[in-house]
């Protein structure tokens, strides 16, 4: 997703890259509250924060090179904003990505310097931010089990990499340098996205839940969730069907939820206003949208043997400066695949929730497996 | 300072463009670029101009056409896309050797082409001629917050050894004959992925442990301090300068 | 080097009934008494667990006692001594990569000193001396990831030399040393004239170095005495989980002195 220098034009990008240094500088000061409770007492948030930041984005650095194979010699690669984000929280989140993106710009030209502003935006800002409150979100109406956190980090990475691609298209109608309709733009970002998004939705909820299974006290975004997660594993405690929370599980919430209906009810009102939300979105953006389907996505596909290269294929869709003039193409395609595409989303995520809610009702000795899906013990 | 592929960028050298401080050659590249962006794509002349004067700067620098092209291979993707647009964009068709080509697309390719690789050949020309750490320095001493500057030594100095800790995590995992070939590997990978997250962390934690043992308050020492001379910045100031002249020339022509 | 002879008459490190227990609640010492003097070389002996770690963390205040005092050449370890503290107790951790976090090793070794406000022409000739009794002053401007494991653990040992500590603790400083670069450390030890803690499993290199030895075992100490005479005595060996390597009798060694 690396936009390289010419792809925005000059006073957009000099906008984002001050909307970028605003949101690192209010990510230094977050990230020091967020790294300095992690461990023993001795050290406070500012010595802290450099080693362990500074520690993650290696680690975001180096997985970004781990190849995942898809199917026929092709592979994907974590893009890591949203695991970011749930691992150690959205500030350092921000601040770990963006140091990864400066390094790669600077060291690697990958991403131009010019660009440097809307790459930290896109790739930094929106996918953290994104991911980090749909996470949080998901987990507060989920009941409190780790597999919701397995949920909740995959939806929530499935969302944030079709949400850059958006974002990423209103840039390009703020400051594109080419002519190509954002329509187009739009289609084949967000349908590209929304697939890659699915390889990375994959992945980031594996890993959590391979972080969570060993260590969950270094998941940022599930703590408070263990006490009562272990309480739990006894197969007496909980009959089924009664709430998952146990006192004391988030600090915020000393009483026990009273019955199963509540959560479910205010779960549905989130999944209603979401809904809404995205409808609205999609209508709204497709209001530009025009065009058939289009080569991108095609060439994406052709082009792709891994998910970054499928992103520089399309991220690179321009649309003029000068252009709105072919706003008069059909729009409804565009629109189409933008709903298609975040109804898809929802669709996978109210999926995933509903074989949860079934599998938490089917019984307590559900809960003493933390993560089915984890496979053999292959790692080292 | 250096990671391992830091030093596959880094030429060494005792050419001026190597001797100038860090923070003129990023401030020059930056401005550099940022003046080709705003140049309008119809004066074709005006990127010629920038190409002759980047290769003037490369030569200077005594770095190799051939190291100079290789590295703009990280372009690639955008090749590709850029030499799609004519296909895709709108407007008026031309006409050649039987392809309804888009005019504006062509322009759309030409603008993301020529801007692209410029930007890319002077931010590898940058990289080749400055070591890693001095690049760091360089971004602290223009106003970067040292956070920010410490954030990302740790990142250079660690990334090597992180990259190494997957490296032999693959190879355990090939010599207990495990090779990952499709979806249904990814469970493994991921577990590989969370291992080295917390390996990564608890390093970040023992690294703390060593800097707070010798006196780590929160603040990187200065240990040294350079500074820029008046010739330093006036000779690293030469490309934007030059490169303003043929922007302006640019908009009036 | 006399690295402070101000408070030449305290010991260099006297703990006295040191206890702790872990946040979690798990408690690691159950006060420990140990006093090393001035230029003494210690070996703290002890199976995985015994709390060595735990004990080390607290000579330089990284832990705080939960009961009982530590003091280092007579300077009690409490929240406001701490910059003194930890200039005074150098502590080598196990992995070099951990210890050695700066670019450069130059910049590795200044940053000790450096943090403690020296500057210039003096900070140049700490690292070049530190960097010279470890002999590694040629390597000074390369990166320490391009060393070799030896080469990183002898940078390690300068990084908190350059601060002229009053006792260097060494976590484990042979392992991982292939038999040439651990006689060069064994070396690099014996010629400095400051106070050593060093914490092994390695009981060959504890007597090698070390006249006197203490155990630690479920958090107190159990032994202390010279190293020969512990590592002879059969009984105490066995219940500690301490183990000779195969066909190495202490008896028949002379303990260079």
């Amino acid at each position: 997703m690396h936009v390289p220098d010419g792809f925005i034009d000059a006073p957009v990008s000099v906008a984002t890259g001050a909307v970028a240094a605003a949101a690192v500088a209010v990510s230094l000061r977050g990230a020091r509250r967020e790294l300095a409770g992690a461990a023993q007492g001795s050290g406070t948030g500012a010595e802290r924060t450099a080693p362990l930041a500074g520690l993650v984005a290696a680690f975001i650095f180096a997985v970004q090179m781990l190849n995942f194979p898809v199917a026929a010699g092709t592979s994907g690669h974590l893009l890591g904003g949203a695991l970011a984000a749930i691992l150690v929280g959205p500030y350092t989140g921000v601040l770990c990505v963006s140091v990864v993106l400066l390094m790669q710009g600077v060291l690697f030209a990958d991403g131009g310097l010019t660009a440097l502003g809307v790459n930290i935006t896109d790739m930094a800002i929106v996918t953290t931010v994104v991911a980090y409150a749909l996470f949080r979100g998901l987990v507060k109406v989920l009941p409190r089990r780790r597999r919701s956190i397995t949920v909740a980090s995959f939806v929530a990475a499935l969302v944030s990499v079709p949400a850059a691609a958006v974002a990423f298209t209103a840039l390009y109608a703020l400051g594109g340098t080419a002519d190509v309709p954002i329509g187009k733009v739009f289609t084949a970002m967000v349908g590209v996205h929304v697939l890659i998004g699915i390889g990375e939705a994959a992945i980031t909820a594996l890993t959590v839940g391979a972080v969570i299974a060993v260590r969950p006290d270094l998941v940022y975004g599930a703590r408070g969730l263990t006490a009562p997660l272990e309480l739990r594993t006894s197969p007496l405690t909980a009959p089924a069907g009664e709430p998952a929370a146990v006192p004391a599980a988030l600090a915020d919430e000393p009483t026990a939820v009273p019955t199963a209906a509540a959560p479910r009810r205010s779960v549905r009102r989130v999944w209603l206003a979401g809904l809404a939300a995205a409808v609205v979105c999609a209508g709204g953006l497709s209001y530009y949208a025009s065009a058939s389907p289009d080569g991108l996505e095609k060439v994406a596909h052709d082009q792709g043997i891994d998910a970054k290269a499928k992103d520089h294929a399309t991220k690179d869709s321009p649309l003029a400066d000068y252009s709105v003039k072919d706003i008069t193409d059909p729009r409804l395609a565009g629109g189409l695949a933008g709903i298609i595409g975040v109804g898809a989303t929802l669709a996978a995520g109210t999926g995933v929730f509903l074989v949860l809610r079934r599998r938490r009702s089917a019984g307590p000795g559900e809960a003493a497996a933390p993560a089915a899906e984890r496979p053999t013990p292959e790692q080292v | 300072m250096g990671a391992g592929h830091a030093h596959k960028l880094y030429r060494h050298g005792h050419s001026p463009v190597h001797a100038l401080p860090a923070h003129c050659k990023i401030a020059a590249v930056f401005c550099f670029v940022l003046i080709v962006v705003s140049t309008p794509r119809a004066a074709v002349w005006a990127f010629g101009l920038y190409a002759l004067l980047i290769a003037a700067a490369a030569a200077t620098a005594r770095v190799p056409a051939r190291f100079l092209l290789q590295r703009l291979l990280i372009e690639v993707p955008f090749v590709a896309f850029a030499l799609l647009m004519p296909f895709v964009a709108e407007g008026p068709r031309v006409h050649v050797g039987g392809l309804s080509l888009s005019a504006s697309g062509l322009w759309g390719a030409w603008n993301i082409l020529a801007k692209g690789t410029l930007g890319v050949a002077a931010s590898v020309l940058l990289a080749a001629t400055t070591e890693l750490r001095e690049l760091l320095l360089g971004l602290q001493r223009l106003r970067m917050p040292p956070l920010l500057v410490q954030i990302a030594s740790f990142m250079i100095r660690y990334g090597d050894v992180i990259t190494d800790e997957m490296r032999r995590m693959r190879i355990a995992r090939l010599s207990r004959g495990f090779e990952a070939r499709g979806l249904r590997h990814w469970g493994v990978l991921a577990k590989s992925a969370g291992a080295l997250f917390i390996r990564s962390y608890e390093r970040g934690e023992r690294v703390h442990l060593a800097m707070v043992s010798r006196g780590y308050t929160g603040t990187m020492p200065v240990i040294d301090a350079t500074t820029a001379t008046r010739t330093q910045w006036t000779r690293a100031a030469a490309l934007p300068f030059a490169a303003l002249a043929v922007c302006l020339l640019g908009w009036t022509l | 080097m006399d690295p402070l002879s101000t408070t030449a008459p305290a010991p260099s490190l006297a703990v006295s009934r040191l206890a702790y227990a872990y946040p979690d609640g798990h408690q690691a010492l159950f006060g420990v008494d140990l006093t090393v003097g001035r230029g003494e070389r210690v070996a703290l002996l002890g199976p995985n667990g015994a709390g060595k770690t735990t004990l080390v963390l607290h000579l330089n205040g990284i832990l705080e006692a939960g009961a009982g005092t530590v003091a280092v050449a007579g300077l009690p370890v409490a929240k406001e001594n701490l910059a003194e503290i930890r200039r005074r107790v150098g502590i080598v951790f196990q992995d070099p990569d951990d210890q050695l976090f700066m670019p450069t090793v130059r910049e590795d070794v200044a940053f000790g000193p450096a943090a403690a406000g020296l500057r210039g022409a003096e900070l140049d000739a700490r690292v070049t001396e530190a960097l010279t009794r470890v002999g590694m002053a040629d390597f000074a401007d390369r990166p320490p990831h391009h060393l070799s494991f030896g080469q990183r653990r002898r940078v390690a040992v300068a990084t908190v030399l350059a601060m002229r500590p009053e006792i260097l603790v060494l976590d484990e400083p042979s392992s991982n040393l292939d038999p040439a670069s651990r006689r060069e450390l064994a070396d690099i030890l014996r010629s400095l004239d400051v106070t050593v803690l060093m914490v092994t499993h390695d009981l060959p290199y504890a007597l090698e170095l070390c006249p006197r030895s203490v155990v630690l075992s479920g958090g107190v100490l159990v032994a202390d005495g010279t190293t020969q005479q512990l590592l002879c005595d059969e009984e105490l060996m066995r219940t500690h989980r301490l183990e000779l390597p195969f066909g190495f009798d202490p008896r028949s060694v002379d303990v260079p002195l």
